[in-house]
């Protein structure tokens, strides 16, 4: 196991041997499959959550070709509806709840508190076998008859339809355990085991949103948990508590379902966040503007999360006062996310802007984030979100928000990080290019969606009436475009891991602890403890053009004693 | 000529007229205007911010872009007035959105006293209105300028009632009623969607909605209540086939579709689903749409919704005929 392995004698980055490394320091698939190294486990998940969102998006891109024409193009109705669940459950369950802090997070997160791993490392394996095992379950619903509910399982369709919706749910049950068992982990990490003079408001800002979703992990998953047992336990059992047929309410589920799955759109968001605050200081060679106000607006994003899930409902015949109620509530939460935008563009202000891979993710990100956030506000509007409601509007919005923001932030942490995890430099051209295919790709996908949507197109419609048919038309030519982005980006980076220049140490010039140790890091990550400074602090670094990466000026100022045998 | 279109689209803040926009299907209902201007509202507010970000953030980009001889200049790392500022005034913003919101909800949700009722019931995957003679149509019709009130209710699963272009919408539960009225502006005909997903032919659970000019409605009414009367009962029987739910899962061409086709049943043994036969004869006929689960035909699941207590003994009798018309034993 790879924190087993003997203490290495320094790691010396200008030696042409490979240097010992988390990756070669130990051989065999089952020094992976067993390992205790955060390093590793974060590897391992996003090969996984990769591969869930390549299958997720062959859905779409199915589901897009299918929309081509009204009726029938590519498949029949029935298929069509499994087919939007799949896409829906395989990104929401699989691919973005744990996303960016099972890879990213656990990646990045214990280098940046100069740590050797998370609190737990074996919680952290159980998390991901947890999520292999819930990810065998709810693909597997696909070869015993697949579901037709919609990733929601709305009752009492999902009651009584005929299809694998068991299996399914099984699937998303043990999925939020894998959730749960994360965000635990990392609440404790960050609570027990920040360096020296790491207070909380010199955690760097990822962190904060790191920690944010964890809490929300940690109190919403049970809900749904409990939720998705009692709709096994009414299919199986006949125990009347959705269905009215059996004395159930419908709309209890929708309370009971949203009461998680608002809050988890949080979990999905506010990782993405957590990583533009990291980008936007370092590509704007700046100190983040604003620290606290970002800080806190993490954690008061998480808990207005909890409180706003009744706005899925507002034509659910809901009583008006919730429905008002739902609405203040839901318009608080547009301020924390406004303020975060604000300070973000205010960080670029004066500074020396640096056009890099995860940099123009990140102004991507600014500006569908933007679009997204903005056109919430004609959902959480009571009025305007009855028309609004279940058509493509909504659609677009989610997606704006999910893709433009998830997804092209995590693809900015992930081209960010990517030197530190696997010691390589993937070619920033085709970086830039394929950068440009999303993001061309996706506003062609999803701002016709807009349109089509405050037209009147409902949602899940295998067909459609002819008026819709151009919108359709661009948004699946928009999706192609995407998906040949998308197609770019596996190659590059899949090249540079054979062929890529090696990374220094600190490629960017970030000065969070992470870039401190060497690229890809020693199995037990740092030689040394730390001393934490502003993690924004970028004086201190110095741009050496003989290693292509930033050094410190001191790099003694920084460290403490050497780890001694006694660790 | 598009562009400035959609530049005097996005300004028109009071929106004037039933013509679509850009972003609007035609406005023909009481509610619709409100709807609309709070819409172009948000839109301008929306479009604001967005220019605001996105020109900051292309300005910094050009003017401090990393080049040679240039270095980041010193700048305070906050600001706690203009992140107040920053704060407070979308807080100011989402107060006003959220008030004229609620205000348009409650005219969107609050019925006039002395609005026409009709009853609305959703089953996979059609729609039935129920007037208040008792005359039951697949279609919405309305009188013009005069508010009508929708009691609605589901047989099966959530199902959802949208008219764009009246910018209602409002779910209909099984086991309890909901409500949702409108008053149109303009006669005409417009779609009306199923927008809660329900299964297979969720994207065909589509109505229209007739709206008749003054004085027409009740011609209109009067004159479809008596199809028992001024009808053949075969004619009869398929106007009925076609508007209270039979067509969605049974064909007349001998496809097999949620439910076995009609074509040639009548008089003709059915093989059933617990291994018995029948003739499907008047009285099976009849059975089969009081209570359907009761002997179901081979291959089928038992998923018909009964009709007892929804269809008059003469509306049952008229089907007969039209399905024996399908046999050619009239």
């Amino acid at each position: 196991m790879a924190v087993a392995t003997p203490a290495l004698a320094g790691t010396d980055t200008t030696d042409n041997q490979t240097p010992k490394n988390y990756l070669n320091a130990s051989r065999g698939l089952l020094s992976w499959f067993f390992t205790l190294d955060h390093k590793r486990i974060g590897v391992m998940y996003l090969i996984a959550i990769l591969s869930s969102f390549f299958l997720g998006g062959v859905f779409a891109l199915l589901l897009r070709t299918e929309l081509l024409t009204p009726a029938q193009t590519i498949m029949d109705a029935d298929t069509y509806n499994k087919m939007f669940t799949l896409h829906g459950a395989v990104m929401i369950f699989l691919f973005i709840i744990p996303g960016i802090p099972a890879t990213l997070g656990n990646f990045v997160l214990p280098l940046m508190l100069g740590a050797k791993d998370v609190a737990l490392p074996r919680l952290n394996l159980a998390s991901f076998w947890l999520w292999m095992i819930g990810a065998v379950f709810a693909v597997s619903s696909i070869v015993v008859g697949a579901v037709d509910t919609g990733w929601t399982f709305y009752t009492p369709y999902s009651t009584t339809t005929g299809t694998a919706v068991i299996s399914m749910t099984l699937g998303a049950f043990i999925l939020g355990f894998s959730s749960i068992f994360t965000g635990l982990n990392f609440i404790v990490t960050i609570h027990k085991m920040r360096p020296e003079g790491m207070t909380w408001f010199r955690m760097p800002l990822f962190l904060w949103g790191i920690y944010s979703t964890a809490i929300i992990q940690v109190l919403a998953t049970p809900v749904l948990g409990i939720t998705l047992l009692l709709l096994v336990a009414e299919r199986t059992l006949g125990v009347g508590i959705f269905d009215p047929a059996l004395g159930g309410d419908p709309v209890l589920y929708q309370h009971f379902f949203w009461f998680y799955s608002h809050p988890a759109v949080y979990i999905m968001i506010l990782p993405a966040m957590a990583i533009m605050s990291e980008l936007m200081s370092v590509f704007s060679g700046k100190h983040i503007f604003g620290y606290r106000f970002i800080a806190w607006s993490s954690v008061a994003i998480a808990l207005l999360s909890f409180l706003v899930w009744g706005h899925h409902m507002f034509t659910s015949g809901q009583a008006g006062i919730t429905n008002m109620i739902f609405s203040a509530l839901t318009f608080s939460v547009a301020i924390p996310s406004a303020v975060k935008v604000f300070n973000w563009v205010a960080t670029m202000y004066k500074g020396s802007i640096r056009l890099a891979t995860p940099m123009l993710y990140a102004l991507s990100f600014l500006f569908l984030f933007s679009i997204g956030g903005l056109t919430g506000l004609f959902l959480g509007a009571l009025s305007t979100d009855v028309h609004l409601h279940d058509t493509y509007f909504v659609v677009a919005h989610f997606h704006y928000v999910m893709f433009g923001g998830t997804v092209i932030a995590f693809l900015g942490g992930l081209h960010y990080w990517w030197p530190k995890m696997f010691g390589r430099m993937y070619s920033e051209r085709w970086g830039s290019i394929a950068a440009l295919l999303v993001f061309v790709g996706f506003n062609l996908t999803f701002f016709s969606q807009f349109v089509m949507g405050s037209q009147g197109m409902p949602r899940r419609y295998f067909n459609y009436v002819d008026r819709f048919t151009s919108y359709h038309q661009i948004s699946t030519i928009g999706s192609y475009v995407l998906g040949l982005g998308f197609f770019v980006i596996a190659g590059y980076l899949l090249h540079s891991l054979v062929r890529g220049d090696r990374a220094p140490a600190n490629p960017w010039g970030g000065a969070t602890l992470e870039w401190e140790t060497s690229s890809p890091p020693p199995p037990h990550n740092f030689d040394c403890e730390f001393r934490a400074g502003d993690p924004y602090d970028l004086d201190d670094l110095r741009y050496d053009p003989e290693i292509k990466g930033h050094v410190r000026r001191d790099p003694e100022s920084i460290r403490l004693h050497p780890k001694g045998a006694q660790q | 000529m598009m562009d400035l279109q959609i530049a005097s689209n996005l300004l028109s803040a009071l929106p004037e007229g039933t013509e679509p926009s850009m972003w609007m299907p035609p406005r023909v209902s009481t509610v619709a205007h409100h709807v609309d201007w709070l819409f172009n509202f948000i839109l301008a507010v929306s479009v604001f911010f967005f220019l605001l970000i996105v020109v900051l953030m292309v300005l910094f980009v050009i003017r401090y872009r990393r080049r040679e001889g240039h270095q980041a200049e010193d700048s305070p790392s906050h600001n706690m007035a203009l992140e107040l500022t920053w704060s407070l005034i979308p807080l100011a913003l989402v107060v006003v959105i959220f008030f004229f919101g609620f205000k348009g909800f409650l005219d969107m949700t609050t019925s006039p006293a002395n609005a026409y009722e009709i009853l609305v019931d959703g089953q996979k995957w059609n729609w039935s209105f129920t007037y208040p003679n008792g005359y039951v149509d697949s279609n919405l019709h309305a009188p013009v300028q005069r508010p009508v009130r929708l009691v609605m209710t589901s047989a099966d699963v959530i199902h959802s009632l949208y008219v764009p272009a009246f910018r209602i919408k409002s779910d209909l539960v099984p086991g309890r009623y909901s409500k949702a009225w409108f008053e149109a502006t303009e006669p005409g005909q417009y779609e009306l969607f199923c927008a809660e997903y329900c299964g297979t032919s969720h994207s065909d659970m589509i109505a229209q909605v007739i709206v008749h000019p003054p004085g027409e409605f009740e011609k209109w009414l009067e004159q479809a209540s008596n199809f028992l009367e001024t009808m053949t009962p075969v004619e009869a029987g398929f106007k009925l086939y076609q508007v209270r739910g039979c067509q969605q899962c049974h064909s007349v061409d001998g496809s097999a579709k949620t439910g076995p086709t009609l074509l040639g049943i009548f008089g003709h043994t059915q093989a059933l689903a617990d291994g018995g036969s029948i003739v499907a004869d008047e009285n099976y006929i009849r059975e089969s749409i009081l209570e359907p689960a009761a002997r179901v035909v081979a291959g089928y699941e038992p998923v018909m919704p009964t009709y007892q207590g929804r269809i008059k003994d003469e509306e049952i009798t008229a089907i007969i005929e039209y399905l024996k018309s399908l046999s050619g034993t009239e």
